[in-house]
């Protein structure tokens, strides 16, 4: 390199200066907070657009989690026989495919960052986090109507003696929390690799939906022998979607050592993909 | 070398962007395949201590082969309020220039340091959505430039009167004309708040109206509110009008820094010398063209300098790639500050058939021009009907001359070329005279 000593700029008020290498070890907290304003927007944009053009409009939030749980119930339980640990099949399903769908939405759509906005980046700076983190909020909007949904459905079969609200419920949050970062993280990821190699994308759609079958959303985690849970407990998706069961529904297995090592790997992730994601947005236009 | 030179008003005011030895360096044709490959390789070969096979070695071959340097060692202050003016020929460097102080991609090399708050308005509608109304865009542009929502509630009134859109504001933008897009997000730029904006021709597609509106808009915020300008543009009347200190960029390299008058005479002069051979490469993308045939070498018979009287002789080769059934030559004649003085058209010159060359000598009438420097600009053209034509082949700098003495003798001296004009016209024939 020709200068390979730090070019001097001389006074140093500058309020920023831009170097060919900054650190990548550094969480935009700071920048997401200043840029909140274009977060929400962003999240009042996906949604202003998200159905225009639809026949039903907005009552597709509702809808695709009710098809998909019908068609779960009819293939898993009807058909499979697979054990819903003495829970109603629908809800019991209904209770995974809504924290799935919100799970895999915000990792699919992070995944997407710099590809789907690619002409965007090009022409204008902002924090590029805030892109994944308000496709985060804006897919929780989403869980949260279809929540309402379940938690109607919950309320009218809680006559039947099959499902107990536990206090383990007010851990909701937490998991979701726990979810999102997981999705941010993989998807920071996943998005940093596909923007240099494209046919990484085509991966993307295959590893989410293998990554289902991999965590117990259509079948409960005390159908899996032993030996496999133990592999299980690498992914974080599993005891968190066990726990939420277990909370609302009454079924499951709550396990805190494996949350917290569930923990433990959404923060390696986060780290991971923090680091890739920050090499990554400082060069990746000049790749597209 | 560069040529510095700043006024002295200049000096004393406070240095709001600072670039030191800036270089981008871009890599050729290695996206895609062999990517993935080349970088597991060299990850594998670092992993095991042995040196990388995909090292470079020695900058210069590599640099020659898969990379070229989009900006190379450029440093220049800007101060506060100043509007400047970067010009340069494609690819010389200035959108790059505005890409690394935008941060939409980082510098290979050196450094920028900037005080205060930096907005570019890269393209018209950065950001904008369809389905969006007009006043949903401007929240949402403002906050992709870095707006808060209280500094658009502030001043998103005055946004609507700039943009001449009140009537459509609560329309979606996608049924906009591409005027009214240009209007609102140049209203949303208009008004931001930051110190430091960055232009890169964006009053290309507005009504000459309303170019005139955001010059002066652009000017009044410079003076009134100290803001800084960077305006890129290849439009030098709006360079004229708007900056007060230009750059001139080339194949990277900062080449001039100066008077705007200066600056584009000399990016005007730089284009084409005056020679008496010039050859000119294939552009096979050029799609102002329809690529059947190329221009490959003009030889100027007598000379670069002739009176006006004496005119220019030249003879252009090309090479016909496809068939064609009409061929023209158009000569277009440029000042050297830019503006269009004349065009002379040709006589049909024939058919030719496909993959054949020819040689055209021609004699270009100089009586009209005034005393000064000129460019041509050559373009082969077939008749299409309805008056419109074909433009197969296109130089638009093709060669440079001098007039150094023009037609009509006695008033030659005085001439002004810039009040009245670079054509000379007959002389006025007087009717008759009636003394009273």
């Amino acid at each position: 390199m020709r200068q390979a000593e730090k070019v001097d700029l001389g006074s140093d008020d500058w309020t920023m200066e831009i170097r060919p290498y900054a650190s990548a070890f550094h969480f935009p907290i700071k920048e997401l907070w200043e840029y909140r304003d274009l977060l929400f927007l962003f999240v009042r944009r996906d949604f202003k657009t998200m159905y225009k053009q639809t026949i039903l409009g907005p009552a597709w939030i509702l809808l695709s989690p009710l098809l998909t749980t019908g068609m779960f119930s009819l293939i898993f339980g009807r058909i499979a026989g697979i054990s819903t640990d003495g829970t109603p099949a629908f809800l019991f399903y209904m209770a995974g495919n809504i924290l799935w769908n919100y799970f895999s939405s915000c990792l699919s759509a992070a995944s997407s960052t710099f590809i789907g906005n690619a002409g965007l980046f090009g022409k204008v700076y902002f924090p590029r986090i805030v892109v994944p983190a308000s496709s985060a909020v804006s897919k929780l909007i989403t869980f949260g109507a279809q929540f309402l949904l379940f938690l109607i459905l919950l309320f009218c079969s809680l006559g039947s003696g099959q499902v107990r609200i536990t206090w383990l419920c007010l851990m909701t949050p937490v998991l979701l929390v726990m979810l999102a970062l997981l999705a941010i993280g993989t998807g920071m990821i996943l998005a940093s690799l596909t923007a240099k190699y494209r046919d990484l994308q085509v991966l993307v759609g295959f590893g989410i939906q293998l990554w289902m079958y991999a965590s117990p959303i259509v079948y409960p985690l005390s159908q899996i022998p032993g030996k496999w849970r133990i592999l299980l407990s690498l992914n974080p998706v599993a005891y968190i979607v066990e726990c939420f069961r277990y909370g609302w529904l009454g079924s499951g297995i709550v396990s805190i050592p494996n949350l917290m090592i569930g923990l433990g790997i959404i923060l390696l992730i986060l780290f991971v993909g923090t680091v890739m994601f920050n090499k990554t947005q400082r060069n990746f236009m000049d790749t597209v | 070398m560069p040529v510095l030179r700043k006024g002295k008003e200049m000096e004393e005011k406070e240095v709001v962007i600072r670039i030191r030895h800036l270089s981008k360096e871009y890599r050729l044709g290695v996206i895609g395949r062999g990517t993935l490959q080349r970088d597991l390789q060299s990850w594998w070969a670092r992993k095991r201590g042995k040196p990388d096979p995909n090292q470079r070695i020695g900058r210069r071959e590599y640099t020659s082969k898969e990379c070229f340097y989009a900006l190379e060692d450029v440093s220049f202050d800007v101060h506060r309020g100043e509007r400047i003016g970067v010009i340069g020929a494609n690819g010389a460097g200035k959108s790059t220039l505005f890409k690394l102080l935008a941060r939409v991609t980082a510098p290979t090399e050196g450094a920028i340091g900037v005080k205060g708050r930096i907005s570019s308005m890269l393209e018209v509608g950065t950001g904008f959505h369809g389905e969006l109304t007009g006043r949903e865009n401007i929240y949402l542009n403002g906050a992709i430039l870095g707006m808060k929502r209280q500094e658009i509630d502030a001043c998103i009134d005055q946004i609507i009167a700039f943009s001449e859109c009140e009537e459509f504001i609560d329309t979606p933008v996608k049924r906009y004309s591409s005027g009214m897009y240009v209007k609102l997000a140049f209203a949303v730029a208009a008004h931001l708040n930051s110190e430091l904006l960055l232009m890169d021709e964006v009053l290309a597609v507005g009504d000459m109206h309303f170019q005139k509106k955001c010059l002066n808009k652009m000017t009044q915020l410079s003076n009134d509110e100290q803001k800084t300008i960077l305006y890129v543009s290849h439009n030098m009347e709006t360079i004229r009008t708007l900056c007060n200190r230009c750059i001139v960029l080339e194949k990277g390299h900062l080449v001039f820094d100066g008077e705007p008058e200066e600056a584009i005479a000399k990016y005007l002069g730089d284009v084409v010398q005056m020679k008496l051979h010039y050859t000119y490469e294939a552009d096979a993308n050029d799609r102002r063209t329809t690529g059947k045939m190329q221009f490959t070498s003009l030889d100027i018979k007598n000379s670069n300098q002739v009176t006006a009287k004496e005119g220019i002789g030249f003879s252009v080769a090309f090479r016909v790639q496809e068939a064609i059934a009409d061929l023209h030559l158009r000569c277009t004649i440029h000042s050297t500050d830019g503006q269009a003085v004349g065009t002379s058209v040709s006589e049909g010159i024939g058919a030719f058939a496909k993959n054949t060359s020819a040689s055209v000598g021609i004699h270009f009438d100089t009586t009209s021009l005034t005393k000064g420097e000129y460019v041509a600009e050559l373009a082969a053209v077939e008749p299409m009907g309805g008056g419109r034509q074909w433009r197969h082949a296109w130089l638009e700098h093709a060669f440079a001359f001098e007039i150094t003495e023009d037609a009509f003798g006695q008033y030659s001296l005085n001439r002004n070329a810039k009040k009245w004009g670079y054509t000379v016209y007959p002389d006025l024939k007087i009717k008759k005279c009636d003394r009273m």
